[in-house]
């Protein structure tokens, strides 16, 4: 098959960009977009791509990546904590589901060892699918996300056995299982995967940072995107070659470079790749949809679909009763658990080569395969339109979220003025998530024991990744500003819900800040400025409150006059105008501050002091 | 010895007369430590353990502080609700305030025959003090009769009645740092060298 590849790739993103934006218009969600678009485009309805197994082997890349990026969201710390998860969820629903499966298989009248095949390849769901939607529904750190993400992980790890136990039941016999064959060879190949998983948990802890720093100051960040991805394929390959799971050596990266310094900017640049990659598979995943399979038999293939996932959904429920979730919570996790994963093309395909299973049951397999991957996000729809409703009421919104380190506040730059900021916030218990582009800077104020990320503020992916749409604040302190207004023009495009309060280095900036729309803004100067000024007034033989409330009552109107400037567009003559009036008007307060007498009524209460307000400046 | 610590709360010292003349006369006696409020917290934040710690190095408290809207000026009032605190001040545990002397020291603008019945503020300053008499007897402080300025601007205006009142103020004063000024003390409540027009 002569491939053209610049003909695909225009065909593939045409499909994306068309679909994708009508899929979430219509509230369908992106992955339904995707599956849609890989049908319409394959071979069965407009036919423009034909082979698409090539494609679909390398956009499960987009997997790697997506559990790179789940690695990089948690601590090992974190991980330990969600071990009982782990084991028990994912272990329950994997032997269960194993177990249903194998039993209905026999019925069918398969061989007990094709049989139990079927059931292992069946009983792993879709990381992408799955992981891919909670994350567009923003549900990843509800119990339900946490709850799926637990088996979707211990579905990964039991891929290594399954891959191993696929050719023993090949040789269908009971005897030479039991025997174990290969001993030696497995404890070397045992060394070997310790050795390789050793390198990257010391890799990634002690040897990451330094390059990352390097490379960060050489500011040229695609050389960090670049050297982000090299990261990547290289422990996927690393696994490969050892014969583990790719997506498994990257989670474990991710995770040993969750405590880095540059795993915001990691997370930023590697997300992209993911998201095209996953796209690019929910294509051909559509794409390889076999409609002449299912017009031959198409009782049986919707049988079987149907069957598949009403039964994994019965066991997810089961597993879910016994984890901490609530009603609806175990309807979105059995839900979005019940189709069959993408491990499942790989399995079949494997199986296939071992002769262990006949090609048409393959084929019809995997059919059902793709066919429930299609169906996931269409009984999603149906879980949030018609079941979760009935537990509206019920829901509150989950306060604390165990797997997350998000922060109400953000700071964006961590120079002189942002230190300030962050010190009184952490001197009151109050964490704050700190991104700052340089990184001499960063390793000096690491130093004092402040976790700094390295970033560029004004890419909303970095935002993102640091954890914008969960912020209440976002402080805007860096030094210059022009990228203080592009900054926030891209947090006010993309997290319209956050609170902007901004470093302003001078007045003109200070205007353009207001126009923008930014209503809280200090000076950087003007307060430290005046408050020297009071102690001067105190010095010269001012009483120190008189003094202070002096500067104060100036700062106000100073700020008041800037907000006034900020109204008027940039006409030179009204401007000058205005500035002389509210000169005249400061200077006519601050006199009659100095000239006022004692009332000469002695019923009068002695004026405690005169702090006027700014009566009426038009 | 040093044993008399007067709070003084005046806003607008600058511009009153018979405090700062007071209080500069005040001055140039080592014996009281002046408390200046409104110099030493001019944003209005007050550092409690500090003032605790200074209260707890003195036997006798001097509230100086002019009479507005009969109460004393802001800042005292968020001095006596912060520092005062519940299990210092008072409470089951609260006497590290115990058997100190406490002596008001007020001006007023009026006379003192606009603080009686039939005067227009229609109550003795007796009566309007009664909160402060109040606070220190639950924070068991024996509260000593208070020291009234009355008629303050006027009096600025008639310097022998001025020199005999900052002579009082400071004889009081001394008595109350040699431990002469007892609450059961006949001392005389309306100082007669004083207020009366």
């Amino acid at each position: 098959m002569e491939h053209n590849l610049l003909a695909d790739a225009v065909m593939y993103l045409l499909a994306a960009v068309v679909s994708v934006p009508i899929a979430k218009r219509l509230g369908l969600g992106s992955v339904l977009g995707y599956l849609v678009a890989g049908v319409i485009i394959g071979p069965y309805v407009l036919s423009f791509v034909s082979d698409t197994k090539d494609v679909m082997h390398f956009a499960e890349f987009g997997v790697v990546l997506m559990l790179f990026l789940i690695g990089l969201e948690l601590k090992p710390s974190l991980l330990y904590r969600m071990r009982v998860p782990i084991i028990g969820s994912g272990g329950m629903q994997v032997f269960l589901s194993t177990l249903f499966i194998t039993a209905i298989a026999m019925g069918f009248g398969l061989a007990w060892q094709q049989s139990l095949a079927i059931g292992m390849i069946l009983a792993l769901s879709s990381t992408a699918i799955a992981l891919q939607s909670l994350q567009e529904k923003n549900q990843m750190k509800s119990t339900a996300g946490q709850g799926s993400f637990a088996v979707l992980l211990f579905q990964d790890i039991a891929v290594i056995p399954i891959l191993a136990v696929l050719p023993l039941l090949a040789t269908s016999d009971v005897s030479t299982m039991a025997a174990t064959p290969g001993e030696l060879h497995g404890w070397q190949k045992g060394a070997v995967s310790a050795l390789v998983i050793g390198g990257i948990i010391f890799g990634g802890r002690y040897l990451m940072n330094p390059i990352f720093s390097f490379i960060a100051q050489s500011q040229l960040r695609e050389v960090f995107t670049a050297t982000a991805l090299l990261l990547v394929i290289a422990v996927a390959l690393a696994m490969q070659s050892i014969g583990l799971s790719p997506a498994l050596g990257t989670f474990l990266a991710g995770v040993v470079l969750a405590e880095s310094d540059y795993r915001h900017e990691l997370e930023s640049n590697i997300e992209p790749f993911k998201g095209l990659l996953l796209g690019l598979f929910f294509i051909s995943v559509g794409a390889s949809i076999d409609f002449g399979i299912f017009a031959n038999n198409p009782a049986l293939i919707v049988f079987l679909t149907l069957g598949l996932m009403i039964l994994k959904f019965l066991v997810l429920q089961l597993v879910g009763r016994f984890s901490p979730m609530d009603k609806a919570d175990r309807y979105t996790f059995s839900f979005v658990l019940s189709q069959a994963g993408e491990f499942a093309f790989v399995l079949f395909a494997f199986a296939l080569t071992v002769n262990l299973l006949p090609q048409d049951i393959v084929s019809q397999l995997t059919l059902v395969v793709a066919l429930s991957m299609l169906l996931t996000p269409l009984f999603l729809i149906l879980n949030d339109k018609l079941i979760q409703p009935r537990f509206a009421k019920k829901r509150t919104v989950p306060t604390s979220d165990p797997i997350s380190e998000e922060n109400r506040v953000i700071i964006i730059g961590f120079g002189r003025f942002g230190q300030a900021v962050g010190r009184l916030l952490a001197a009151n218990k109050i964490g704050a998530t700190i991104l700052d582009h340089d990184s001499s800077q960063i390793d000096m104020v690491r130093k004092f024991g402040y976790k700094v990320y390295f970033g560029e503020g004004e890419r909303h992916e970095l935002l993102h990744a640091a954890g914008a749409e969960h912020a209440e604040v976002i402080v805007v302190a860096v030094d210059e500003p022009e990228r203080s207004l592009r900054i926030i023009k891209s947090i006010q495009s993309h997290f319209p819900h956050v609170k902007i309060l901004a470093r302003a280095i001078n007045r003109p900036h200070a205007t353009e800040l207001i126009k923008a729309g930014v209503v809280d803004l200090e000076r950087e100067t003007l307060a430290g400025g005046l408050e020297l000024g009071a102690k001067v007034m105190q010095k010269l033989g001012w009483r120190h409150n008189s003094a202070w409330r002096a500067s104060r009552l100036f700062k106000k109107h100073d700020d008041e006059m800037v907000e006034q400037l900020a109204t008027m567009e940039n006409d030179e003559k009204v401007f000058i105008n205005h500035s002389l009036k509210t000169r005249d008007f400061i200077k006519q307060t601050l006199e009659e501050d100095q000239h006022w007498e004692h009332e000469v009524d002695e019923h009068a209460w002695e004026r405690p002091g005169s702090l006027k307000k700014n009566k009426q400046m038009d | 010895m040093q044993n008399v610590l007067l709070v003084l709360a005046h806003p607008n010292l600058e511009q009153s007369k018979i405090n700062r003349h007071l209080i500069e006369v005040v001055r140039t006696h080592p014996f009281v430590k002046v408390h200046d409020l409104y110099e030493v917290y001019p944003d209005g934040v007050i550092d409690i353990e500090s003032e605790q710690q200074l209260l707890s190095e003195f036997d006798n408290v001097v509230f100086q502080h002019p009479f507005y809207w009969y109460s004393c000026p802001s800042l005292l009032k968020e001095w006596f609700d912060l520092v005062l605190q519940y299990n210092y001040a008072y409470g089951p545990q609260g006497d590290a305030l115990k058997n100190k002397n406490w002596m008001s020291v007020i001006s007023t603008g009026g006379g003192q025959r606009a603080y009686c019945k039939t005067g227009h503020n229609r109550f003795t300053m007796e009566q309007l003090l009664a909160p402060y008499n109040q606070t220190a007897h639950l924070c068991q402080m024996n509260y000593l009769p208070p020291f009234i300025i009355h008629g303050s601007r006027k009096l600025f205006a008639a310097p022998e009645r001025l020199t005999a009142t900052t002579n009082a103020y400071i004889e009081v004063l001394q008595q109350l740092n040699a431990g002469k000024l007892l609450p059961n003390d006949d001392v005389d409540n309306s100082n007669p060298l004083v207020g009366e027009e």
